[in-house]
């Protein structure tokens, strides 16, 4: 999202650009630093910094970030493929249609993150349940971007498909597909957002392991500045990823222009 | 009255394979394949529900949830547009809040979520807080393209006819915006129920989240069927709502008169 007027991105413009959050940061590190507000609300960013690479250092950033890493990844990546296939399914069969839709249209609006006690119930404390809650808690936003995409892929495409002898799986994966691509994508990009969101409040709440476990043992030890460390972290993959995400999305729809 | 039957065959139509699908939970939980533990049946669940519901436990805590989410939702929504109208008609507003926004929007602010508490505590106005710092931003960027997207000529024929920088906000721009700022609105109320349910199941308490918290912890299985049920319920009811509210909002707009449905 970008809402400043296009630029041609030279250096000084990006630093123009983004000075209001070297502001912040500065602001952040003179409050705390003045005593303005209690370094224990507020520990001083070059704390925060050093407790960063203290977190580093140990291993413990490292090895946790992987563990959230892979069980949000192997839960999007289900939600993507079932999702995927799901929409698409429906796009072009009024039968799968029919059944489906009603229980998608259910089960979209449901706050996914009642699934947690659900998840935690079947699989216990472990990645098993934090991927089946990202899987399940990420699918419907990607039925829906494929089942609109496909919904709207242009009939006369699919009639010459036919017409020129494309039948089944490789009429659905040459033409269908590509058509689908641009909404679907919008909903994995949904998706992505979610299965952060997910991960972390799951983490939170039952875990063993992650960031987002990481985060509440530091907090309920008192190690502040280790834990905005964590926190700030988290943030930054999250938003990491969706600026590559988009990126690769990019590139993978230059052939339509 | 062939119309009224016809709908009503359409709906039932519709709503076949939900029938089909609680049918299929409850002979699946009886049938023995797998534990009351893992999957409680359809009526016990029901019957969880009813005793709630009878004690009033459950009233309480579906108002305190979705007081905290509304809450939380309104001032998101009112600080969110006008936060967007600034950045859309200033420059020093745009330039300030243009880099905060488009970093913080896609983060997981959920994280954040044990520095609220250490900040403002356990009770509402920190779980208040949280749904709005994850549903502004999505209100934020809608109003700001909004805005932006209103047509040159209508705001010059305004200025023309003398409207003042309050009237054409109010006359022009945010009427011209309303269809984005309500698909704005329509991505932040699922997004501040999520939160909502996060917050209370992490900081317990009443609400639909504290009881399934506490359900789960006690390994109350049918306590946490019972609670998905219910915010499913109340996440539906909530969103339904918001397409109502859109639907008459939006009346005179030309979305509207195209009636087609989904």
């Amino acid at each position: 999202m970008t809402v400043a007027p296009a630029t041609k991105a030279a250096a000084p413009n990006v630093l123009v650009r983004y000075s209001p959050l070297l502001i912040h940061a500065l602001a952040w590190e003179a409050a705390a630093r003045l005593h303005l507000v209690s370094s224990l609300a507020l520990p001083p960013l070059t704390d925060v910094v050093q407790a960063w690479v203290e977190l580093v250092a140990s291993g413990e950033l490292v090895s946790n970030g992987l563990s959230s890493l892979y069980r949000a990844g192997a839960g999007l990546a289900l939600a993507i493929a079932v999702g995927s296939a799901l929409g698409i399914f429906m796009a072009i069969s009024r039968p799968v249609n029919a059944m489906l839709g009603p229980l998608v249209e259910l089960f979209y609006p449901m706050p996914k993150s009642a699934l947690i006690p659900v998840t935690v119930l079947w699989l216990g404390f472990g990645d098993g349940s934090k991927i089946l809650l990202i899987f399940l808690g990420c699918m419907l936003p990607v039925t829906i971007g494929a089942y609109n995409g496909a919904r709207g892929s242009d009939q006369h495409l699919i009639w010459s498909a036919r017409s020129m002898g494309a039948r089944g799986p490789r009429m659905i994966w040459d033409v269908v597909v590509p058509s689908a691509l641009p909404e679907l994508l919008n909903g994995v990009r949904t998706a992505l957002a979610l299965s952060f969101i997910l991960l972390v409040s799951s983490e939170l709440i039952v875990a063993r392991q992650g960031l987002g476990n990481l985060i509440g043992y530091l907090g309920a030890n008192g190690s502040y500045e280790a834990m905005f460390a964590v926190v700030l972290t988290v943030a930054f993959i999250g938003f990491l990823a969706d600026r590559v995400y988009q990126a690769v999305v990019e590139r993978a729809l230059r052939w339509r222009e | 009255m062939t119309d009224t039957v016809r709908r009503f065959a359409w709906g039932a139509a519709r709503l076949a394979p939900i029938i089909v699908l609680l049918a299929a939970w409850e002979m699946f939980a009886r049938s023995g394949a797998v534990t009351p533990f893992m999957l409680p049946a359809l009526s016990a669940v029901a019957e969880r529900i009813y005793d709630d519901a009878a004690g009033g436990d459950l009233f309480l805590n579906i108002g305190v949830t979705v007081y905290r989410a509304l809450a939380g939702f309104a001032i998101a929504a009112v600080g969110g547009v006008v936060l967007g109208a600034a950045m859309a008609r200033n420059r020093a507003a745009r330039w300030f809040f243009d880099p905060v926004i488009s970093v913080g929007f896609p983060m997981p602010k959920i994280a954040f979520l044990p520095v609220i508490i250490l900040w403002l505590g356990l009770y509402d106005v920190s779980k208040i807080t949280m749904v709005v710092l994850d549903a502004i931003f999505p209100v934020v960027t809608a109003t700001v393209a909004g805005i932006a997207s209103v047509e040159k000529e209508l705001v010059w024929t305004a200025r023309n006819m003398g409207a003042k920088n309050r009237e054409l906000l109010w006359q022009i721009l945010l009427p011209a915006a309303l269809p984005q700022i309500l698909t704005g609105l329509q991505v932040a109320l699922p997004i501040a129920l999520i939160v909502v349910v996060v917050t209370e199941m992490q900081m317990g308490g009443y609400g639909l989240g504290g009881a399934m918290m506490q359900a789960s912890r006690f390994a109350n299985s049918r306590g946490v069927f019972a609670g998905i049920v219910e915010i499913a319920v109340i996440g539906y009811a909530l969103v339904a709502a918001m397409a109502w509210l859109r639907r008459r909002l939006l009346a005179w707009h030309q979305e509207a008169q195209g009636a087609t449905g989904v």
